[in-house]
């Protein structure tokens, strides 16, 4: 590495910069050595799910067994049903919730009662920050077979309804539950871009005689397409994680045909020490999710001229 | 500007969509709230309990306040015994059984301890790393970038990571807590952005006055940047007061679980001693296990809703500046 521009030309100047850089670097090393260890290593770790794994022998002693986890695990029911059930429960939030939060947030830009604009707001985003520990213990007295939910549905003159133990219900519990926890987040978001909107632009399109819902139209909507983009970006990056906080804390046996995901699936297979296929369900994730945010990050650079993509 | 008919309907009709998503929101606190503040009897009375105890009892003591009474042969209740009534649903026996409780008071102190411990820990390194990443002249920046963007699209997995905290014996230990979470990419470079747009005239000046690189990034590049530091210490802090999953993993001590994980047994696998020792006093003001699940929620939540305030002006600041492209 040259060293470059010092302010004090001339004189030991290169041994100057060089003590600069020497002390950027030094500061660079605890995280390096953190990134290293506690990213790097289990990445090297990943080489166990093509080995016949004994905690005994490590992770360098074990015999290589080629592709044999992965084989196993394709020919048996978990693995398979709880890719399934990842990818519609991913594909069943964005369907369902992904404009959620943009309908919000126009509905809260229109609303002229700043108080109530905030109070909502804020009440909204809220339940975005409790952990599902405590979301899920909410969930699980409120949904219980006598709890004020079913109290309500039995004094409609229907039958309760088995939220969480019928698997169809489970589905509709975990989507609808997701979207009440992080729609008035989401709608903060959208919120920070439309206020970067310039008023100039509404003050025009009202003098050439545009209503609000033009001005919504044409004005508001796409200056949260930026936003959308990347959100969605993201979203489908993550289309192999289905929320693990949140079905782990409100699942049960009785609904693990349409709720086991990947995550809960691999921390079974680490509770019953099944470390190597474990970890091949694991590299399995880990890879199909970066090749997913590559592409489509890719695809949001070319369509945009490198403007909508994340890198 | 005058409003015509259509818009004037359309802000009744937002205006009815947002206070039902505004209760939609708040009725499972209000109910857990209620839930804990409630007697045994009152806590297994099927109803919405909106408010703690038994509501129809203030309305009536309301009406008799308001109303005449034109019946005196009838048996008279005055709006006091209502009331009295009313008090007797209400009972604080859950709480003070939940904060008596050895187990909730550990995991109390141990997440207070993780969350101080583990924003300091993270604010310190992050800007030990974000400084040298935002000076164009450091050798080799985009190696070290690019081995921190990596970390955000890959990872190694839960078991591999597993494996690497049970060599290195941080199970049964507090720094599980701490460690692993250290750093995240995403705050790092949101620092690093925050760095780059100080005018480098400034450090420029404190070099030719002899100053160190360590003394530039303590004393003119944090200070500057003390909106940016709140906002990953809000964010690390948040994270930190939620975490349970590495609890739940790594550590089996009872000494050094954490809220969440205590909540966990509660609320989720619902099968404790705590719970038990509830059901145990059967008088008419003792707790249900609803009770105390309800009162612990209540208490994880509490410190949430005080940085609450803080949350909305900072995070979103947060998330203006967290672009990641260069």
């Amino acid at each position: 590495m040259k060293p470059r521009d010092s302010a004090i030309p001339a004189r030991p100047a290169s041994r100057r910069v060089w003590a600069r850089h020497r002390s950027l670097l030094f500061m660079c090393v605890p995280a390096i050595a953190y990134f290293v260890i506690f990213h790097y290593i289990p990445m090297y770790g990943l080489v166990i799910a093509f080995k016949d794994f004994r905690v005994s022998e490590g992770v360098m002693g074990s015999d290589w067994n080629g592709l044999e986890n992965f084989r196993r695990l394709f020919t048996g029911p978990s693995f398979l049903q709880a890719l399934r059930n990842t990818v519609v429960i991913s594909f069943l939030r964005l369907i369902v919730g992904f404009f959620a939060p943009v309908v919000l947030a126009l509905l809260l830009n229109e609303m002229r009662i700043a108080w109530f604009r905030r109070g909502v707001q804020t009440l909204t985003y809220l339940p975005y920050f409790f952990s599902w520990v405590i979301l899920g213990g909410i969930f699980r007295m409120l949904l219980a077979s006598d709890g004020p939910i079913n109290v309500l549905i039995v004094s409609l003159g229907m039958e309760p309804i088995p939220f969480l133990t019928h698997p169809g219900w489970f589905i509709l519990v975990i989507i609808i539950s997701g979207i009440w926890q992080s729609v008035g987040w989401g709608a903060v978001i959208y919120l920070a871009a439309l206020s970067s909107i310039p008023q100039h632009l509404y003050e025009a399109a009202t003098v050439d005689g545009a209503g609000r819902w033009k001005q919504t139209l044409h004005i508001t909507l796409p200056a949260l397409v930026p936003t959308m983009a990347v959100l969605f970006i993201l979203s489908l990056g993550h289309v192999l994680n289905a929320g693990f906080d949140q079905i782990y804390n409100l699942y049960g046996p009785a609904v693990f045909s349409t709720s086991d995901i990947l995550d809960t699936y691999m921390l079974r297979q680490l509770q019953a020490m099944d470390f190597a296929e474990g970890t091949a369900t694991g590299l399995f994730k880990s890879v199909i999710g970066m090749v997913l945010i590559v592409a489509v990050n890719t695809m949001a650079n070319r369509m945009s001229d490198g403007e909508h993509g994340l890198f | 500007m005058p409003r015509s008919r259509g818009e004037k309907l359309f802000g009744l009709v937002n205006g009815v969509l947002l206070t039902v998503l505004a209760v939609v929101t708040a009725y499972p606190f209000l109910y857990t709230v209620s839930i804990s503040l409630s007697s045994a009897a009152e806590a297994e009375r099927s109803g919405f309990h909106i408010v703690p105890g038994n509501s129809s009892l203030l309305w009536e003591a309301f009406r008799e306040t308001f109303s005449e009474n034109d019946d005196p042969n009838e048996p008279h209740r005055t709006a006091c015994d209502y009331l009295t009534e009313y008090g007797d649903g209400l009972s604080l026996v859950s709480y003070r059984k939940v904060l008596s409780d050895p187990d909730i008071r550990t995991g109390y102190l141990n997440s207070i301890g993780r969350t101080v411990l583990g924003t300091l820990a993270t604010l310190f390194m992050t800007c030990l790393i974000a400084y040298p990443l935002s000076r164009r002249c450091m050798p080799w920046r985009r190696s070290v970038m690019w081995l921190l963007l990596f970390t955000m699209i890959f990872s190694g997995g839960l078991i591999p990571t597993y494996i690497l905290i049970s060599r290195i014996g941080l199970i049964d230990r507090f720094m599980v807590y701490i460690l692993p979470g250290l750093l995240s990419g995403f705050s790092v470079i949101v620092v690093k952005n925050f760095f780059q747009a100080v005018p480098e005239s400034l450090g420029e000046a404190a070099r030719m006055d002899g100053a160190s690189e360590w003394a530039i990034l303590w004393r003119i590049y944090v200070p500057l940047s003390k909106p940016v530091l709140a906002t990953v210490a809000l964010w690390t802090a948040v994270a930190h007061w939620n975490a349970w999953f590495d609890a739940m993993l790594y550590v089996h001590d009872r000494k050094l679980q954490v809220l969440q994980s205590v909540l966990r047994r509660i609320v989720i696998e619902g099968n404790t001693e705590l719970v038990e020792k509830g059901l145990v006093q059967a008088d008419q003001f003792a707790s249900t296990p609803e009770t105390i699940k309800a009162a612990t929620v209540v208490i994880t939540i509490l410190p949430i809703l005080l940085v609450c305030p803080f949350v909305q002006r900072f995070f979103v600041k947060g998330i203006m500046l967290g672009s990641v492209k260069e």
